[in-house]
């Protein structure tokens, strides 16, 4: 169970990190998302792994219960984060319909001597 | 009186959704209830600083749940400045952005104004870190949507990057939260103080991982050295309002560094043992460099001024690095200092580049105004290089003053000293090749008209500033002045915060302490 959950987390943070470093939004957006996932899974178990347990604490005595806080925290976390991968997704699109380039990084180019004359208008 | 603590958050996030949903197609609506609530938001922050002079920790339960289990709100001296600059800035901002019309190139600009005050309030005065995480989410997701205002293709890939670097971010933030949790088994800021100071060595592993992953989510929002490369491509292409209301984010991050590693991971905690502030202060080091070394290096405007920002960043977190509370009060005035100066900049960026062809620094014929902005512009470089007589030499002084006393007094009178003399010759470099050097080209000989030989009318000669427009910069720079005049009292006031920061047991007896009004 432990070994389990340990190379859950392990496995999705490497494979997010991995598609991080890639060059294009699309893989930088599932890369994000594994992460997510990989933190949602071990908030779960910093409340330490309880399996059949209720999340409150038993009437009579019998202390075996799971932590319902990370459960909460993981609630919100996963909230947060679809918001936050829905805002990165148009973000994306927004940038490669501009630009009709999904690249990360940007390109090093004097048009902002044309283009950028902002301000008052 | 103790439910006003909660205002600043709360009267944004109703005024928020109001401005989205029922003045979305008045701008003149929504321009006025902005500037109602941001100028109450200011009241109410005045209000609560002269609350917080007397010393007290108030802490304000939300539900009335007891401390550890339900969320709190503290407020003491800290959180009350930290309250009243935002929202000073905020109305600064604002001013700017409606008399410039920056607020209708886009949609939805008050709305998330509203939202990221929410949430920069908000991390400023919760006393639980998951709610912290909650708080910097909200005021991230607001920022995302300014920092693309009114769109166009460069700034939508930048902001890209931005939000790329934030979710990065916000996910070891949980990691480090989860770590906290999982050692300690609270998230509460001064339950975590109490039970990390009680900690046995040998269980210490967590909570010091956990202590340094905190620090690098912070540095992410401080822009310190390793993290510190989303920042010069967000702030130069996000709208310069905007850029200048991010002014006071990085100090979110330095303020979180602040609050979390004097009163959870304190220098005098044992089993940390200073593990936070040996390498804060190179990486506080290393920033002042790279922004001083950037600021005489950028080719174009927007960067040269984002890169003041990183060195100012790294000034105030070499003085927060040496963690006592002389350190730590100079660097509280400094964060003052330098968000006010950084906004003035930023705002007269606006002004002048609305007025030339892109911000690339070379000479162009001069604009509309060239004096005045050239005045502008010089001021506020004497108030971000650190020169007298505006507050910028003050907060130096004080920082190099109190660094005296620590042993790393060499290399940050060296670094800062060096940062300085380099950020003065890029903004001279800047401010004469900009406003100067324009002066002696000569005006291209308008094409005679075909028809009558008469010279041909200027066609799209820009229009001068108004007074409006120009105002929120002379007032940015005028607080800078005021702050130098009244500088005795506002370190007097910071000194005091400091003293508190570093008297935990009265943060944690606050917030701790009425568990059993409930």
């Amino acid at each position: 169970m432990e070994l389990l959950v340990a190379s859950a987390v392990g496995v999705l943070t490497a494979s997010g990190v991995y598609l991080i470093l890639r060059l294009r939004a699309f893989p930088v957006i599932l890369g994000l998302a594994l992460l997510s996932y990989a933190v949602n899974v071990f908030l779960f178990s910093t409340g330490r792994l309880a399996i059949n347990a209720p999340p409150v604490l038993q009437a009579y005595g019998d202390a075996s219960y799971s932590d319902p806080l990370p459960q909460a925290l993981v609630l919100t976390a996963i909230v947060i984060s679809f918001g936050m991968t829905a805002v990165l997704v148009m973000f994306a699109l927004g940038a490669y319909l501009e630009a009709e380039d999904d690249s990360i990084n940007m390109t090093e180019t004097d048009e902002t001597e044309t283009t950028g004359k902002e301000g008052e208008a | 009186m103790s439910h006003w603590i909660i205002a600043p958050v709360v009267l944004p996030a109703i005024l928020a959704p109001i401005i989205a949903f029922v003045m979305r197609y008045d701008i003149s609506l929504a321009r006025t209830a902005s500037f109602a609530g941001t100028i109450a938001l200011a009241a109410i922050c005045f209000g609560l600083t002269v609350a917080a002079a007397g010393g007290e920790t108030v802490s304000y339960e939300l539900g009335n749940w007891p401390a550890p289990f339900g969320i709190v709100l503290v407020l003491d001296r800290l959180s009350a400045v930290m309250l009243l600059l935002t929202s000073v800035l905020a109305l600064v901002v604002l001013v700017h952005a409606v008399a410039t019309g920056w607020d209708a190139r886009g949609r939805h600009f008050h709305a998330l104004f509203q939202f990221q005050l929410m949430g920069i309030f908000g991390a400023f005065l919760t006393g639980d870190a998951f709610n912290l995480f909650v708080f910097f989410e909200v005021l991230l997701i607001a920022s995302y949507g300014m920092m693309i205002h009114g769109g166009g293709k460069v700034r939508l890939q930048a902001g890209l990057q931005y939000v790329v670097m934030n979710l990065a971010g916000s996910t070891l933030f949980l990691f480090a939260l989860g770590t906290l949790y999982a050692a300690t088994g609270t998230l509460n800021i001064a339950d975590l103080a109490q039970r990390v100071q009680g900690l046995p060595v040998e269980d210490a592993a967590l909570v010091r991982a956990a202590a340094m992953m905190l620090m690098i989510v912070f540095a992410i929002k401080a822009a310190l050295f390793p993290v510190q490369f989303w920042l010069p491509a967000t702030y130069s292409n996000a709208p310069a309002p905007v850029a200048a209301l991010f002014a006071i984010m990085t100090k979110v991050g330095a303020y979180a560094i602040i609050r979390v590693h004097t009163v959870v991971f304190g220098p005098d905690v044992p089993v940390l043992s200073g593990v936070v502030g040996d390498w804060l202060m190179p990486v506080a080091l290393v920033t002042v460099a790279i922004g001083a070394v950037g600021v005489l290096g950028a080719s174009r405007l927007m960067p040269l001024l984002s890169f003041s920002v990183i060195g100012s960043m790294g000034t105030m977190m070499v003085a927060v690095a040496a963690f006592t509370p002389a350190t730590t009060a100079a660097a509280l005035y400094y964060m003052v200092h330098s968000t006010l100066s950084a906004a003035a900049l930023f705002l007269l960026a606006d002004l002048v580049l609305a007025r030339r062809n892109g911000d690339r620094l070379r000479a162009q014929l001069p604009t509309v105004q060239n004096g005045l902005f050239a005045a502008l512009f010089f001021a506020g470089a004497i108030g971000m290089a650190g020169m007298p007589p505006l507050s910028g030499f003050l907060g130096k002084l004080l920082i190099l003053d109190a660094m005296q006393a620590t042993p790393q007094m060499t290399a940050a009178f060296v670094a800062i000293l060096l940062g300085s003399l380099l950020t003065i010759v890029g903004f001279a470099r800047a401010g004469s090749v900009l406003f100067w050097k324009s002066t002696g080209l000569a005006p291209a000989e308008p094409a005679p008209n075909p028809d009558d030989g008469e010279p041909q009318e200027l066609a799209d000669a820009p229009a001068p500033a108004g007074v409006m427009s120009v105002a929120p910069t002379v007032a940015a720079l005028a607080l800078l002045g005021g702050l130098a005049i009244f500088a005795g009292p506002v370190s007097a006031y910071l000194g005091a915060a400091a003293d508190q920061l570093y008297d935990s047991s009265g943060y944690i007896s606050a917030v701790m302490g009425q568990g059993t009004e409930g």
